[in-house]
């Protein structure tokens, strides 16, 4: 079978499996709005660590489709979904923490990969400001990361602030992909 | 390139001549007024014409010192400038004995400029520059410097810089720098993610002539500051892949680690005396202030709080500390003691005020980010009256504000050109703009001493 082929099942039964729970695996996810509260993704709060394996679908990658991919290739389309945030805000709400959990259950999936998570932030701090403020966001996935038992050891964090905006525009809709905590494959 | 820098800072030697008039001893009577003032009420006009050269090779040095001289000298606006492109019908002088001083009167000037330059060797410049006042005809200034052909707009900047002095005991800025940071080599960072920029520390003069890079190792560079030197530049660098702290020696070429990669440490600043430094870190798990001291030893923490803290700056007596918390629900300025003790607030009427940094002496002031709208604007709180003055007023969005070193200037970064961000400066009460930098995009400006 030839691989485009190959990809385009294993997105389907990604999608499949992901059901309505999972943000799409497309380069670009949409950002939840801050203003509108997105708050319809089921995941009643912070779910105890133990059971999170269950309640949060791994999503059904193939093995050899994964690991094959080269670093550069995985972090361009990659299975670990950005979380985002609210105006000066570092804390995840139920759909960030939905996405950290999934996260989450790849990380466990592949326990090789060391991961970095990024801290950025859209152009409504000043430049100084927000390079803590991209330092909190980061923690704060790595904590709850952690709280779902990956291993500290394998994360990293960095706030890049305001330095590496995903979308450039000025507009609302840009600044919510900016508020974002970036996963970085690093080494698999 | 930065041997470069060294020599031109070192150009001047200055080799004053007895200036032609000696303070007056108080007994006697006082033949020749070192100030030349102007008409009651109004501000001395002065005239710079364009340097004599007296050796042929240096005609275009000689029109540039009387240009360069001119702007610096319009830059304070203690002095009332006649534009030079009035000068035409005034015969240009040869020597100092022959200035026209009847054509500049009537002109209106009350001070006129007379210098000359002269190669003395293919590598060296000799640079006579005389201050007239035009009604008395005497010589209030006369000075000579001899040095490097290479850097001849220092010549003007020291001549400024001593006028100034001399007539308003005004400490002027001509001969400072700018330090900033630039994404202009449009160099992408290396690693798993692409498409990201690369940015260096710059340096510049304080018009934006001879800009130079100081880093080179291609990663993100930025929040550069001056020590009180202004010999060396501590930055924010993630060469290693976090943010850690460096200075730049950077007229030998030297690079300092202070923090040395304890844990995760940016934004760098210089206490007033040079010895320490004041810098955010996460190495107790959050972003707090700490100060160490230069070599990076007997590290404190000074802030204490599970919110943001940072953007530090200095009061001028190296006493205090302003900086940014949203430890109250928003982005606000605080004053704390370098030793931790006596917090207050004291922004209360902005949605986001961010970015504080303290006027130098007399003023007891800080400027700062405010939010206004979408963007941001430049503000002033005044720390005696508790007054707050917005001196951009919505061109874009203006960060980044620096004082320069006579704290009558800001240096900051603003977008309004709608070409990127660019570094500008202004007078303190937002008046006379100038755009500094064009190339790429340009943040953080610090102004050096």
């Amino acid at each position: 079978m030839p691989r485009p082929l190959i990809l385009v099942l294993m997105l389907l039964v990604l999608a499949a499996a992901c059901a309505k729970k999972q943000p799409p695996l497309g380069p670009q996810p949409a950002p939840p709005s801050t203003a509108t509260a997105p708050a319809p993704v089921p995941p009643p709060g912070p779910p105890p660590p133990q059971r999170v394996e269950e309640s949060v679908p791994v999503p059904a990658i193939s093995e050899d489709g994964i690991t094959n991919r080269s670093l550069e290739d995985l972090n361009r389309n990659s299975p670990l979904q950005p979380a985002f945030f609210g105006l000066d805000s570092s804390e995840l709400d139920d759909a960030g923490r939905a996405i950290v959990a999934s996260n989450a259950a790849v990380l466990k999936k592949y326990p090789l990969w060391m991961v970095t998570i990024e801290g950025h932030c859209d152009e409504r701090g000043t430049a100084e400001y927000n390079l803590a403020l991209g330092e909190l966001r980061a923690v704060a996935v790595k904590t709850y990361l952690v709280a779902l038992g990956v291993s500290p050891d394998r994360l990293r964090t960095v706030s890049y602030g305001k330095e590496f905006p995903f979308d450039a525009g000025h507009t609302e809709t840009a600044w919510s992909k900016n508020r974002r905590a970036h996963f970085v494959i690093t080494s698999k | 390139m930065l041997s470069t820098l060294a020599a031109a800072s070192c150009a001047v030697a200055v080799l004053a001549q007895a200036p032609q008039t000696a303070a007056p001893s108080p007994q006697q009577p006082s033949e020749i007024q070192l100030v030349i003032s102007g008409e009651p009420g109004t501000p001395p006009r002065y005239a710079v014409p364009d340097f004599v050269a007296l050796s042929p090779d240096v005609a275009d040095v000689a029109k540039m010192l009387g240009q360069v001289l001119w702007d610096d000298l319009n830059f304070e606006r203690e002095f009332y400038m006649i534009p030079r492109d009035t000068y035409s019908t005034i015969p240009a002088a040869r020597t100092a004995d022959d200035v026209p001083f009847n054509a500049w009167r009537e002109l209106g000037a009350d001070a006129v400029v007379f210098g000359t330059v002269q190669k003395t060797d293919a590598n060296t410049v000799r640079v006579q520059v005389r201050l007239f006042n035009v009604r008395s005809r005497q010589a209030v200034f006369a000075k000579e410097y001899t040095g490097s052909a290479a850097t001849p707009r220092l010549y003007a900047h020291t001549v400024s810089d001593e006028i100034h002095q001399q007539q308003r005991a005004l400490r002027g800025v001509a001969r400072t720098k700018l330090a900033f940071s630039s994404d202009r080599n449009r160099e992408k960072v290396s690693g798993p993610v692409q498409n990201r920029d690369v940015k260096e520390v710059y340096i510049a003069d304080y018009d934006g002539e001879n800009q130079r890079r100081v880093t080179t190792n291609r990663q993100l560079n930025i929040t550069p500051v001056w020590a009180p030197d202004a010999r060396a530049v501590a930055y924010t660098s993630y060469r290693r892949g976090y943010p850690d702290i460096f200075i730049a020696l950077i007229y030998q070429g030297i690079q300092e680690t202070p923090t040395n990669g304890v844990a995760q440490n940016w934004l760098p600043i210089f206490s007033p005396d040079g010895t320490r430094i004041c810098f955010t870190s996460n190495r107790d798990g959050n972003p707090e202030l700490y100060v160490m001291n230069r070599d990076g030893s007997n590290v404190r923490r000074v802030t204490n709080s599970p919110a943001i803290d940072t953007t530090p700056t200095w009061s001028p007596n190296g006493t205090q500390i302003a900086f940014t918390s949203d430890r109250a629900g928003t982005p606000q300025i605080y004053v704390v003691g370098a030793d931790g003790l006596n917090l207050r607030r004291i922004t209360t009427n902005d949605s986001w005020a961010d970015r504080p940094t303290w006027a130098p002496a007399p003023f007891n002031e800080i400027a700062y980010a405010g939010r206004t709208g979408p963007a941001f604007d430049i503000k002033v709180f005044d720390l005696a009256t508790g007054d707050t003055r917005q001196i951009t007023f919505g061109e874009g969005s203006n960060e980044s504000p620096a004082y320069s070193p006579n704290g009558r200037h800001i240096a900051f970064a603003s977008t309004r050109g709608g070409r990127g961000t660019q570094i500008y400066t202004m007078a303190r009460d937002g008046k006379n703009v100038r755009q500094v930098t064009r190339d790429g995009n340009n943040y953080t400006p610090s102004w050096s001493n």
